[in-house]
This record gives C-alpha cells, structure tokens and sequence, in this order.
C-alpha cells in the first residue's frame, strides 16, 4: 500500500522546498527583530511587537487575504517588486514560502528573544573591555549564547510551515506542482471521491517529518547547550 | 597616572568625583553605595559621565569638553569584575586569548606563556568555566583581562564572592602581577584589609564624593576619616623591613622608622618590604613602661590627636617615631589614666594579632 508516486514526491518535495526557503529567509531578520526587542528601549516597541504578533492570533485567511492585497500583481509592494525587481509572489510557490515565513515568524522571533534575554548582558561588557567591537561581541558572545533558542525557533517556524493552510490558499491558490504543498494536497484528496488512500499517505508522511523536526531540534539543542558548558541532561 | 575628574547623576545619586594618582596600585576604597562601581565603570567607559574627563598618562579616554569618548574597545582597560564574568560557552584557553586575538601581534607585550605560569592556570586549560571553583575563575578572569594588553588593570571588588582561604590565594597572585609585570593597577575594595595591604596611594569615596588620596599608611591612620574607614576596621599601616628571623620561636622581627615589631613567623627573606596593618583595637597603652608582660611589642609613643565622641570608645592617634599608629581603648581607661594631647606613654600589641590579611609584601 505504502508506495509513494511521483505525484506525492513532488508534493512532499514542494513542501520542503517551501519551510527551508522561508525559514533561511526569515532567520536573520528574526534574530535582528529579537535582538531588538530583546535589548532596545524605544517608542512604539509595544505596537511592534503586537504587529510581529498578530499572525499568530489573526485567522489565518485574514494573513493570507492581506498578503494577496499587498502583494498581489496590483497590490502596491508586489507591483514594485515585479517592476523592478523582477520578483513575483502571487500564484507561486515564492508566495507560498512568504505566507509560511509570514506564520512562522512570530514563534521564531519569540524563542529567540527568550533566549537572548536569558544572556548575562555584563558578559557583552566584559567582552566590550576586551576590545571587542559591538558587531564582534554579537557574533561572538550572543549568537553563540543563543543558539538553543534561535534552533527551537528555526524548527518550530519549520514546522509551522510544513502545515500552513489558510494563508497559503488564499494568497497563492492550490496549484499543482506549482504552490500545492503538502495540507492542501490532502485536503483537495478529501475533496475528491477516491482520494482517501493518498490523502491517508501524504498525512503518514506530514506525521513523520514532524516527529523528524522535532527529534532534530531537540538533538540540536542538548547538543548546543552542551557546548556551552551546560552538561545537564 | 590616572586622573579623574568626572560628574554623573544616577537616579537620585549624584556622582562628582575628582583625583589623580600615580602608583603600582591605587586603591579606591569605600563603603558599598560610595560610587566606587560607578567610577570604575566611567573609566571603563560602560557608562558615560555628563560631564569631566579621564586620563590615562598622556591619553584622553573621555573629555565632555573636547567631545572625546573612547569607546571601551578602544580604551585598552583590563576589567576584572566581582564575578570573573568568563564565558561560559568557551574554555578556559580560548577565554584567555578572546582579547589577545583582538590586538595586533605587535602589541602583544604580555604572552600567554608567561600569564599561564604566573596565574598557575596550565592545569586549567582545556576546562570549561562551570568545572572551575571560584578562586580559578578568578585567576583566569584575571589572565583574560591581562591577555587583551591592557594599559591598566581595574579590579572591582575580585574577592567579594570568594572564601578565605581563596582571598590570600588571589592577594598573592595581585602582588606577583604588580612586581613582575608591571602594570599599574586600580583596585576596588570595601576591605581596608585588602586596601591597607595592596595600596600604595588611596582615594577614599563616600556618597559620590572624593573625600581623601593619599598615602595608603597616612590615609588609614586618619581619625577624621573613621567614619567611612570604619569603626571596627579602624587602624593604621605600617611600612616595614623584615630584619630577622627567629627559628627557634617562629617569629619574624620587623623593623620601621620609630622602632621594631615582632610577628608571627612571616615566609619573606630578610632585607624584604612589608607591609603591616595594624587595628587600633588591637592596641592597648600604658603610662608606665610595663614589667613582666606577655606581650612582645611595647612601642614608646606620644599622643598626637585624640577622637573624643561621645560613646563608650574614644580613639587615639599616637606617633611612634614617624609614623602614626591608631588606638582604641574604652572611655572609663580614657579618664582613669587621664590621657592628654601630647603625652608620653606606650603603645603595646600583641604579635598574635598579626595575621597572613594583615602583614604582606610591599
């Protein structure tokens, strides 16, 4: 039974191809974003904070009809990025990756900024007297220090995007091969009678890179945690 | 040589300090609140005064006027913190060469080889901070602070989080530095132990101002300054010569200008600089030469000053030879022995009263 088409392997892949792409895209901006909140004082913080918020408690047809508004071939940032960059979201799976990226980001900026406020802010001193430059001493003391954060935001950005749905459909559609990933694949299966034994595959299959993402990121973390002389278990 | 003179509001606190001092080591001393950590922290440029200017020698680290505010990468400042402050994610070699790596090679006076065996760190090496006791963690804050080939070195209180024994361990590893690298170094402390021992010039600090700098042994021996140097911690230091040693009962013979003392058997060689504190509790007077008395160090003196508060205890500030020496002795033995400026008596301390904090190399 358990024999994968190669209709379900583009799906699959689409899938993968879209979380990755949003989340590498995504990452530095949210620890930019994070490291901010985390360490900043400035007016309005509140109100950016709500805004970078707001995905995760909007429905997600709201994001994703906001997104088609805004970038959509008319709209008025998607028609800039067509004109001179050359840039497309609507209808592909770019679009599809900026939904999920979109989703994603509340959850990874805020594991991130956990993290980096959990950091002794004296250490950045200290290596500031040292003659490290503020960039330096980021890259060095911080960046390190936050890694089990920046990981668990990655992988839960990841998977956030591996079961986007609404603002997906709305923003990009469900076209096949083109921005039909994995939850609106089984979905439009369901849809149609004698598609109960793919949409059944492709779930099995979204049920295991979960459980992989999850595994990886808690691998990652004890690993990282380790490297930074915490060898508690 | 390193002059200060800044002005800073924090909060409610208004800091104005003004100083200059040139020594192997100044220490700046003051109650907890005094603004010590604020200075510290001006010079280190973590934080900015309003107003002043900081030199190193003939370098300007901040100047408001000029508009000159180093920022603390470029000011070359050794920081060694309370708490060591090592970074937890690296071991203990790559703390130490986190600031070496930051210079250029031709500014690397201080090696790695040579801190590694002064701070007895070559066991250490390949450990992570959290496997360190403290007393380690604070020889390698130190190395690190020393690696980044600082123009001066700043201790902010580096024995407060340690026990006893760690405290001499690391006042030793302090004196080594100071004769063997020749660094000057600031070294904050509310300990007038500390302070009386490692100081050569003090600046004493109370609620933001500065209220003494000075000789280490004139500024302890002050009574006006009691107030801030201490009840209990009042006394007075002593520079001193080891001039013999006596095997047989394990003391060590001290001289200085106005006579000798006798101490526990100290591990210096003869001819040696030390330095003893000694606390006004610890001396008691006699108006006669006393006979047949345990007590080995009879000191003729006379009375130069006399702190008559209120109170069961009344201070004297006697001169022994050149230098001045503290006693503190109770109100009803002040009357009954009916002391006045100027009189001739003897001072007495026991040599047991001498301990490893007390008597150290100058």
């Amino acid at each position: 039974m358990f024999h994968l088409s190669s209709e379900d392997l583009g799906i699959v892949a689409l899938s993968l191809r879209v979380a990755v792409v949003s989340v590498v895209c995504s990452l530095p901006l949210a620890i930019l974003v994070a490291h901010g909140l985390a360490r900043l004082s400035f007016p309005g913080k509140t109100l950016v904070d709500a805004i970078i918020h707001l995905p995760l408690v909007l429905p997600p047809v709201v994001v994703g009809f906001a997104l088609l508004v805004l970038f959509g071939k008319r709209g008025p940032i998607g028609s800039v990025l067509e004109q001179w960059f050359g840039i497309v979201f609507a209808f592909r799976w770019t679009g599809a990756a900026l939904a999920s990226a979109i989703m994603g980001f509340p959850l990874m900026v805020r594991a991130i900024r956990l993290s980096i406020e959990a950091i002794d802010q004296r250490l950045e001193v200290a290596a500031r007297t040292l003659g490290g430059s503020r960039l330096w001493v980021f890259a060095s003391i911080t960046l390190p220090l936050a890694l089990p954060g920046i990981i668990t935001g990655t992988l839960l950005s990841f998977a956030r995007g591996l079961g986007e749905f609404g603002a997906t459909i709305t923003f990009v559609s469900n076209i096949p091969g083109e921005t039909e990933t994995l939850p609106l694949a089984i979905y439009t299966f369901t849809q149609v009678p004698g598609g109960e034994s793919q949409a059944l595959r492709l779930s099995i299959i979204a049920v295991v890179l979960s459980i992989a993402a999850l595994a990886t990121s808690e691998w990652l973390t004890r690993s990282s945690k380790r490297l930074q002389g915490d060898d508690r278990r | 040589m390193i002059a200060v003179d800044i002005e800073q509001q924090l909060g409610a606190f208004h800091l104005q300090v003004k100083f200059a001092a040139e020594a192997p080591i100044v220490g700046l001393f003051g109650r907890s609140g005094a603004g010590k950590s604020s200075v510290i922290n001006a010079i280190a440029g973590i934080t900015r005064p309003s107003r002043g200017s900081i030199r190193i020698n003939d370098l300007s680290l901040f100047d408001a006027a000029k508009g000159i505010d180093l920022p603390p990468e470029k000011r070359r400042i050794g920081f060694v913190f309370q708490d060591a402050l090592l970074f937890p994610h690296m071991d203990v070699e790559s703390n130490l060469l986190y600031g070496q790596r930051l210079r250029s090679p031709e500014d690397r006076f201080i090696k790695e080889a040579r801190v590694v065996e002064l701070l007895g760190l070559g066991a250490l090496l390949r450990r992570k901070p959290r496997m360190l006791s403290g007393g380690e963690k604070q020889r390698v804050a130190i190395g690190r602070a020393l690696l980044a080939q600082p123009r001066i070195l700043l201790m902010d209180e580096p024995l407060a989080a340690l026990d006893v024994p760690r405290k001499t361990e690391i006042l030793d590893y302090v004196e080594r530095l100071r004769d063997e690298l020749i660094i000057p170094i600031v070294y904050v402390s509310h300990s007038v132990a500390e302070i009386a021992r490692l100081a050569d010039t003090v600046v004493v600090l109370s609620d933001g101002k500065c209220l003494a700098v000075g000789d280490v042994d004139e500024v302890m021996g002050r009574l006006d300054l009691k107030p801030v140097t201490g009840r209990y911690e009042a006394g007075s230091v002593l520079d001193t010569r080891v001039s013999a040693h006596d095997g047989e009962d394990q003391l060590t013979t001290l001289d200085f200008d106005g006579g000798q003392l006798i101490v526990p058997h100290l591990d210096a060689p003869v001819g040696e600089r030390v330095r003893a504190r000694i606390r006004a509790r610890d001396v008691s007077l006699a108006i006669q030469k006393p006979a047949e008395i345990s007590i080995l160090n009879v000191l003729p003196a006379h009375v130069t000053a006399i702190d008559d508060e209120t109170g069961p205890i009344v201070d004297l500030q006697l001169a022994v030879g050149n230098v001045t020496l503290v006693a503190r002795i109770t109100r009803r033995s002040f009357r009954e022995l009916e002391i006045r400026t100027g009189q001739k008596l003897y001072a007495m301390v026991k040599a047991v009263s001498f301990d490893q904090r007390s008597v150290g190399y100058a």
